[in-house]
């Protein structure tokens, strides 16, 4: 018989449980809750006891962490058991993490509940169950001791693991009572108390990352990198036209070539070569004739495209708008009018480690190795793909070479991986996408363009305000589903009315927010920070050329319109505070500020920067404010600020994936230019914690760069910049 | 048929002369430390020491390098990750995702032992490896630490 803590046992039925193939959101859907049950210690072999789920514990009182979100360098681990380890109150020192598989996880009903990483989720959807899983462990293993000792447990006292009775004057340590400990019934997660998040010790401290070690002699080994008995290696080339089709293909070239085993088609539209090698792999698949039948995409171009997105500009019908007063009237009856048209073009993710995926088909057994932001979407891409029952399937966790979004649960790689491997039953496949590969086969980020509207009154304020977003839907192509009569809000993302996730923050009497979806045959995705991106260079943008128009400081003007909205308010605030928003500039050097809200948080930068009588662009300084309500990790949150201004600004000096004889043409970097080390400007992050919500940190910053650079360039040239990249404008 | 000198101990490898120098230190070597990120010499991933100077070993064709050329990657950069470099990249916690870290580790370590107290300029024109997690702030300040450090030492 159990012992119960507190409240009854908790509940392990009522699990739904759905496997499907969704090419898109992800394979696995169910309903989930008791999310620490106790059950089998999964890690037999390395003496950890398993509290529950969350937490295991060695008889030298090490601390084993459960994680199940991916990491792709956005410091999710750490953070992840920083709320655990705080609820546990064990000694973080001794803290180590395990990855959970997905397949691990199906085996035990799917206890760990939902394994995909994207929309700066990771935390902030994890952090509830978590801290109950630490505060639960932590109840059991003083349960355990006051058991032992016979004494109630509310005597009892623990610091870093260490637990006192001060009465009897003893003590114990959390890895002598684990096994005891695990036998408890599991508290009521209802019942648990958490701590006061204003009372961390280890979770909101500048914790440094768990996972840095072996990043730094070569040792950690990615999925690029796995090496199994037997492999083969693989090299693909898909039809360089989204949509066409391999005609045909002259293996008589490349046979006699060294250490090439074969040549297959995966599907109608790719053609690989299996060799020992990846290298030669690769090299016989360059010198492989292949025809192609390029399809109908093959007449696009970035003109046919610019010109089908122009005309969703002034279109009669629209996929979704957001509407109150009258802005068309406004604008129209308003003494001083402002209108701009901007666009930004395709991007790709351009991860480091480029695409790739390693498979091993056998009789009753898949298993799969693949850098994954969904992993449990990959084990049923794997399952689907090889037919094997996605019960004998396992997709191993093993940490990305970046994601930014690409690596979701569309698992393409991991699809060919797969096919591939069927004409080799026992034989390891890996599967490589060359960097040129990986630039001619994203799911890029959608282009798009947009005409911005605006009245002002006699006394320069806002009374009307339209504006008409044109270009492609992510949902069209990857979640039909979110498009509710041909309605697509997630394209007007960090437009929306409702408060919480990405909303607008200013309010505007007459305002009119449209979206035209413009559909071209290259596939779109997630981009780090999706569609606040281009949303936030539009709105902000215009709104400093509102504001100019009005004569009016950018800040001022920007306050105005504010307060309803004061969290956004706040954030903008400490960054105009910590940017030094009116303050003496050195000679030629000149600020831009932008604010914008995705992903449950708040942002606001201000950019400092000068422009060369050459029209040479340096920026300078950055200075971010970012309000994520709770945050866990001030340090890590820091170093995702910093990156979100390197991609960011990347993207915003140099980001553009052009498309000629609808192919892409941007390669690899020598033309699809990354910012270096010398471009990237000082950056300063100001963390706004208000305590009182979840929000997310690897994708809300992003959206404020872009408009922040270009509003200091407006402000050193006094000419607005309307399209994007800055590669190709002249800006004196 | 190559002879490679790599990490002091010499390897006599079966491969085609045009083979990057990459592909064989990850492949026939066996040593994955050492990253492919773009194969043109762009993104800096594949950076090893080639008589103590920084190499793009993606563009360099085996054939092209002679058993003298004594070739350091990141594994053989120190025992125990106990470079400067590697410990000011721990102490700044520098990586994110970690992949091109051994590359900018390689070119920073060189970069130091040509230039033991380098400047911000210093640093700007020898780092010119590819992040895209964006580190590199904390690489400039790590560099800047492991000069400290080496300086005192």
């Amino acid at each position: 018989m159990k012992k119960i803590i507190r409240g009854t046992a908790a509940t392990l039925s009522r699990r739904t449980f759905i496997v499907g193939s969704a090419a898109a959101g992800g394979g696995l859907a169910l309903g989930f809750n008791a999310p620490f049950a106790a059950g089998p210690a999964l890690a037999q072999g390395n003496a950890a006891t398993e509290v529950n789920i969350w937490v295991a514990i060695k008889p030298d009182d090490a601390c084993v962490i459960r994680v199940v979100r991916s990491e792709m360098g956005q410091g999710t681990h750490t953070g992840l058991a920083q709320l655990v380890a705080e609820e546990l109150e064990c000694d973080w020192s001794k803290v180590t993490l395990e990855q959970i598989g997905p397949g691990a996880s199906l085996a035990r009903k799917r206890v760990w509940g939902d394994m995909s990483t994207g929309g700066s989720r990771g935390i902030r959807t994890s952090q509830d169950y978590l801290r109950r899983g630490g505060a639960a462990a932590r109840m059991m293993l003083l349960q355990a001791a006051a058991d032992e000792w016979k004494v109630p447990v509310a005597e009892l006292t623990v610091t870093d693991g260490v637990i006192k009775h001060a009465a009897s004057n003893r003590s114990t340590s959390y890895g002598k009572v684990a096994a005891a400990a695990a036998k408890l019934e599991p508290p009521d997660p209802k019942t648990i108390k958490l701590k006061d998040p204003k009372s961390w010790k280890v979770a909101g401290k500048p914790m440094k990352r768990l996972d840095t070690a072996d990043k730094l002699d070569g040792s950690k080994v990615y999925a690029i990198d796995v090496k199994l008995p037997g492999m083969l290696c693989a090299a693909i080339k898909d039809c360089p036209v989204f949509g066409g089709k391999v005609k045909s293909y002259d293996e008589a070239k490349i046979a006699g070539r060294p250490g090439v085993r074969k040549v297959v088609k995966v599907g109608d539209t790719a053609v690989v070569v299996v060799a020992d090698t990846w290298w030669r792999a690769k090299s016989a698949l360059d010198a492989l004739p292949i025809v192609w039948d390029e399809g109908a995409g093959a007449s696009a171009s970035d003109a046919t495209i610019a010109a089908h997105l122009k005309e969703g500009l002034t279109s009669a019908e629209t996929n979704g708008d957001r509407k109150n007063g009258d802005a068309l009237k406004a604008i129209a009856d308003a003494p001083k009018k402002v209108e701009a048209v901007y666009s930004t073009p395709f991007l790709s993710h351009a991860c480091m480690e480029p695409m790739n995926a390693t498979v091993r088909l056998s009789a009753d057994k898949a298993e799969v190795w693949a850098p994954s932001q969904n992993i449990e979407a990959t084990l049923a891409a794997l399952s689907e793909v090889s037919g094997v029952p996605i019960g004998k399937c396992e997709a191993h966790r093993i940490d990305l070479g970046g994601g930014f979004g690409r690596r979701g649960g569309t698992q393409d790689y991991t699809r060919q991986a797969t096919e591939i491997a069927k004409q080799f039953p026992d034989v390891p496949i890996k599967l490589i996408w060359s960097r040129e590969e990986d630039q001619a086969h994203d799911f890029f980020r959608p282009i798009s363009q947009c005409k911005m509207s605006a009245g002002l009154d006699a006394d320069g304020n806002l009374t009307g305000l339209h504006v008409r977003v044109s270009g492609q839907s992510i949902n069209a192509l990857l979640n039909p589903g979110g498009i509710v009569g041909g309605k697509d809000q997630r394209q007007l993302q960090g437009f929306w009315e409702a408060a919480g996730d990405a909303q607008l923050g200013y309010t505007v009497p007459n305002l009119l927010i449209e979206y035209a979806m413009r559909n071209t045959h290259v596939p779109v995705g997630p981009w780090r920070g999706v569609n606040t991106n281009q949303n936030g260079v539009y709105m902000e943008c215009f709104i400093e050329e509102v504001a100019r128009a009005a004569g009016k400081d950018s800040l001022e003007f920007r306050r105005a319109l504010m307060s309803k909205h004061p969290k956004h308010l706040a954030v903008l605030n400490a960054a105009a505070e910590k940017g030094d928003w009116g303050k003496p500039l050195p000679p030629g050097v000149h600020r831009g500020i932008a604010q914008f809200m995705g992903y449950g948080s708040y942002s606001a930068a201000v950019a400092e920067v000068s422009v060369s009588p050459q029209g040479k662009l340096k920026v300078h300084r950055m200075v971010l404010a970012l309000d994520c309500g709770h945050a866990v990790n001030p340090g890590q949150i820091a170093a995702q600020v910093e990156g979100s201004v390197a991609y960011g600004l990347s993207a915003t000096l140099y980001g553009e994936c052009k498309v000629k004889d609808g192919r892409m043409v941007d390669l690899n970097f020598d033309t699809y230019e990354i910012m270096r080390l010398a471009e990237m400007p000082k950056v300063e992050t100001v963390v706004v914690p208000s305590y009182d919500f979840w929000g997310g940190v690897g994708e809300p910053t992003i959206c404020v760069v872009a408009p922040a650079v270009l509003n200091a360039i407006y402000a050193a040239t006094g000419k607005p910049v309307r399209s994007l990249p800055l590669k190709n404008i002249k800006l004196v | 048929m190559a002879k490679l000198n790599i990490n002091g101990k010499v390897h006599d490898v079966e491969v085609e002369p045009d083979t990057p120098l990459l592909w064989v230190i990850r492949e026939q070597i066996g040593l994955t430390g050492t990253k492919y990120g773009c194969g043109v010499a762009q993104c800096g991933a594949c950076s090893v020491h080639i008589d103590g100077t920084v190499q793009r070993s993606c563009s360099i064709r085996v054939g092209d390098v002679r058993a003298t050329d004594k070739i350091v990657t990141i594994e053989g950069l120190s025992p125990n990750a106990s470079h400067p470099v590697q410990k000011a990249w721990a102490t700044v916690d520098v990586p994110q995702c970690g992949y091109c870290q051994s590359g900018q580790i390689m070119a920073a370590a060189a970069l130091l032992a040509k230039t033991p107290k380098p400047t911000d300029k210093d640093i700007d024109e020898a780092m010119t490896n590819i992040c895209r997690c964006g580190t590199y702030q904390r690489i400039r300040t790590a560099v800047h630490t492991a000069a400290n450090e080496t300086s005192r030492t």
